[in-house]
């Protein structure tokens, strides 16, 4: 494969930006848009986004309006706009067609925005897929959770230990401004909760929100032009795996598609010790056990360990690997496309040291870590951000 | 010699007690009937009756599919054609329905057998099922019951001949259910009984006798329909019969389950009779008819199958009644079931294998068994090289599970698994089977059922039960 150092530190991001995430019943799609890329404009220094940015890459699952959606609610016309959808996935893809796009010296500076609006289709909790016959209806709890019979037989873990990593996520969430639920949750709270799919409960499954964020690459020489302060992209990747459903060689202790990401975007990021060099992390929790296998399908821990490494508060915010310190989607809620994106905010607050009530101590001079799998899962995306 | 060669039987696991109709708690040992679950219906019965029958046999070798039942899911789509596909028989196969009285499980039988002697079939399946609705609380109700029977009939080793048939038709509206209604209706009982079932029996069995020139006492075993027990005792009574020779109208444990009633006597009755006895069926509905048997020493060599018996053994037993009413769709709801037109009939077209005859692929290059059919293998990557097995008669194993709470059923958890067959994975709904038997390893058979309402009409897929042990 080509060079696998032709990303690293060649785009810089100079603003972000997120709009309030929740059950946005007054807002339209383009209303959470326009919020998203103004701040990251702002953040940017951007004042004339129609001279300033010259291509948009956005996505979403759930509209089906195509790149026209963005590119009339931000009125960033004779543009080149491009709408990409990849699962939950689709955020951290989206950054990643802006990087390759600034790295192969086609655009100096690209606006990403991932946006989703499920709120507007009158059900709550998880969407149905209308597809094969034999597809339907199932749902995203009922793909992810066929995980945990294997892994809780296998390693003896329990929901004992899912439990401690709702509970740390809603805690964490109250700490973020632009969180849906702020809510701390005890162990009763979490045992007494009804179930969705075993083992998950209602705690162990991320919100079903309304959301839309951004963020703006540019050229890393470039970026100092900006009024804010650039972090610099790593890495970034995505990976597609088999479908674990029909996968005869699926194990069910991890998913392939975090495994082949990890192993690239690592390479391009240069890290060989994750535990060591990453120093925060916001990892998809579209589901307990989601986050819990990819402590260790991310190498923060060694296969099957994850609870003990739970037990020790390793991956709370006072932690020496801080994981979804705003609470993730668990308090976030997933708006599918938008996700990625909202990671990367994340990542950037806590690398520039402006996180707030939930800063990562010792972050200086580490890798900051966004992923995310989707699908059944069969697509996984990865970004790794840092400062020098 | 012209017979039955084969045949299986299907009663749903699921008993509702009287008591609980009553809304009393069940007593074991009462009364009750059989109910086709929420997933099952007059072809899901009937498609496991048929794998009954056509166990350890060449299924390929079936050239005439006949699918009896007043309960058709479909009013205008074959269900023969539908149970043809989901048995994997041959493309050259003819089928048909028989429909519209209790009677056309022995029409169909009588069509089968009169299709084989004539030379226009050599291997024919007869499948009668029914599962009739009721309206809720009616006498009906707890009188009723659901199942299927299946027959091979073949010019061979038969088990049984089929010897004579006599029939008369009459025109009366006595028990009817009008298109598009749920329920089926009745005229007063004894209306029913004086001026429909008692005459028509008698005429016919009058009749069969002249024409075969044999009595009532000829016959070691008589099965008769009847809409009750008590009517069926009376014709039973009018005919003569006694003792032994009384075949058991498992009132009380299955219920009357319309077409498939008289069929579901017969198995019972061949369950039980040694070589060279004598068995007469006598059916009813817009008149009555009658068909005599004749054991063979073949009888004692068909291996076992999964008859009446057999079925009658595995039982479930509903607690409550608001169970019942929500399986049978009785419940209101807020929104209508299966309105969602989204369900693409190209999709079904095109996946028929995989869904209906559960068809996966072996790979020709590294051999490895895959589903559902895919272009290139997912093992060794070769493409378009692979031969179709056939995956419903084989046993699999469950990789891994959940209980899902959201999936939308009557009565949650829904079981979801991956099952391993031979090296296949499949994403298979797990039934009659509680969570807490659940667990990694389970074996299980396959069996076709109902998956979902989508699109407004039924659809089908597998899925797994327990393996008996």
């Amino acid at each position: 494969m080509a060079n696998k150092e032709s990303i690293r530190d060649k785009v810089s991001i100079v603003g972000v930006g997120c709009c309030q995430f929740g059950e946005n019943w007054d807002q339209s799609p383009s209303d959470m848009i326009v919020d998203a890329a103004y701040e990251a404009y702002a953040d940017a220094g951007i004042e004339k986004p129609q001279e300033q940015i010259d291509a948009v890459f956005t996505g979403s699952i759930y509209s089906n309006k195509g790149p026209h959606e963005c590119g009339d609610a931000l009125k960033l016309f004779n543009k080149p706009i491009s709408f990409a959808t990849n699962y939950c996935a689709t955020g951290t893809d989206l950054v990643r067609l802006g990087v390759m796009s600034i790295a192969a010296g086609l655009y100096d500076t690209v606006l990403v925005v991932g946006y989703d609006k499920p709120k507007d289709r009158g059900v709550s909790g998880p969407s149905v897929v209308v597809d094969r016959v034999r597809d339907l209806p199932q749902t995203p709890a009922g793909w992810f959770s066929l995980a945990a019979a294997t892994y809780f037989d296998k390693f003896g873990a329990s929901r004992e230990d899912l439990a401690k990593i709702a509970i740390k996520n809603h805690a964490n969430g109250c700490l973020a401004p632009k969180s849906f639920l702020k809510r701390q949750i005890t162990e009763e709270d979490y045992f007494k909760a009804r179930i969705i799919s075993w083992p998950f409960g209602l705690y162990d499954s991320a919100a079903q929100t309304d959301g839309a964020a951004a963020c703006v690459l540019t050229r890393s020489d470039l970026a100092s032009s900006f009024s804010s302060d650039p972090i610099l992209v790593k890495g970034v990747t995505v990976r597609a795996g088999p479908n674990p459903q029909k996968d005869p060689g699926n194990d069910f202790l991890s998913w392939k598609p975090t495994a082949w990401a990890r192993d690239d975007v690592y390479e391009m990021a240069g890290i060989t010790d994750p535990r060591g060099e990453i120093g925060v992390a916001q990892v998809h929790d579209c589901f307990s056990l989601t986050e819990l296998l990819t402590y260790e399908d991310l190498g923060f821990c060694e296969k099957g360990s994850a609870k003990e490494h739970i037990a020790d508060g390793a991956f709370e915010l006072g932690g020496d690997l801080p994981v979804n310190t705003d609470g993730g989607l668990k308090t976030f809620g997933h708006p599918t496309g938008a996700t990625g994106v909202r990671m990367v905010y994340e990542n950037v607050l806590q690398l520039r040291g402006q996180a707030g009530d939930r800063q990562v101590a010792g972050v200086d001079g580490k890798f900051a870590v966004s992923h995310n799998i989707g699908g059944h899962p069969t697509a996984c995306g990865i970004a790794v951000l840092g400062r020098q | 010699m012209i017979g039955i060669t084969s045949y299986g039987a299907y009663v749903p696991r699921t008993r509702l007690p009287f008591a609980v109709i009553g809304g009393r708690p069940p007593k074991e040992g009462g009364p009750e009937r059989s109910v086709a679950w929420n997933d099952e219906d007059a072809i899901t019965q009937g498609v496991t009756a048929a794998i009954h029958c056509l166990e350890g046999l060449d299924r390929s070798q079936v050239d005439l599919l006949l699918f009896a039942s007043t309960t058709l899911p479909f009013q205008e789509k074959q269900a023969a054609a539908l149970v043809a596909r989901v048995l994997d028989l041959g493309r050259d196969v003819q089928t048909a329905d028989h429909a519209g009285s209790t009677r056309a499980g022995t029409a169909a039988l009588r069509a089968a057998t009169d299709a084989v002697k004539a030379g226009s079939a050599r291997c024919a399946l007869v499948i009668a099922s029914d599962a009739r609705m009721a309206a809720p609380k009616s006498g009906m109700e707890a009188n009723f019951g659901d199942g299927a029977a299946a027959f091979l009939i073949t010019d061979g080793d038969a088990i049984a001949s089929v010897d004579d048939f006599h029939a008369v038709t009459d025109e009366v509206t006595d028990v009817w259910r009008p298109a598009g209604h749920e329920f089926v209706h009745t005229w007063e009982d004894r209306f029913v009984i004086q001026e429909s079932y008692t005459p028509n029996m008698a005429a016919a069995l009058s009749g069969f006798f002249e024409k075969t020139g044999t009595g009532i006492g000829d016959y070691d075993r008589v099965a008769f329909y009847g809409p009750d027990a008590r009517s069926h005792g009376g014709a039973l009574k009018a005919a003569g019969v006694t003792g032994d020779a009384i075949q058991s109208p498992l009132f009380g444990r299955l219920g009357n389950a319309g077409a498939a009633f008289a069929p579901l006597q017969l198995i019972a009755a061949l369950e039980a009779a040694t070589p060279g006895q004598k068995i007469l069926l006598a059916n009813f509905g817009n008149g009555a008819d009658v068909t005599s048997f004749s054991t063979t020493d073949q009888i004692e060599k068909l291996a076992p199958r999964r008859g009446v018996e057999w079925n009658l053994a595995r039982r479930r037993v509903v607690t409550s009644y608001d169970d019942y009413v929500k399986a049978k769709g009785l419940a209101a709801t807020e929104w209508d079931a299966g309105t969602n037109p989204g369900l693409s009939a190209t999709i079904l077209f095109r996946e028929r294998d995989d869904d209906l005859s559960l068809l996966g692929q072996q790979c020709n290059a590294c051999g490895a068994i895959q589903f559902p059919a895919q272009r290139i293998c997912e093992s060794c990557f070769a493409k378009d090289d692979y031969s179709k097995v056939r995956l419903s008669d084989r046993t699999g194993k469950v990789v891994t599970y959940t209980f899902d709470f959201f999936f939308p059923t009557p009565n949650p958890p829904t079981v979801v698994t991956v099952t391993d067959v031979d090296g296949a994975r499949i994403h298979l709904q797990v039934v009659e089977i509680a969570p807490e038997d659940m667990k990694i390893g389970q074996e299980v058979e396959f069996v076709f059922r109902r998956i979902h309402e989508s699109g407004g009409r039924p659809n089908y897929y597998w899925k797994g039960i327990p393996k008996p042990e």
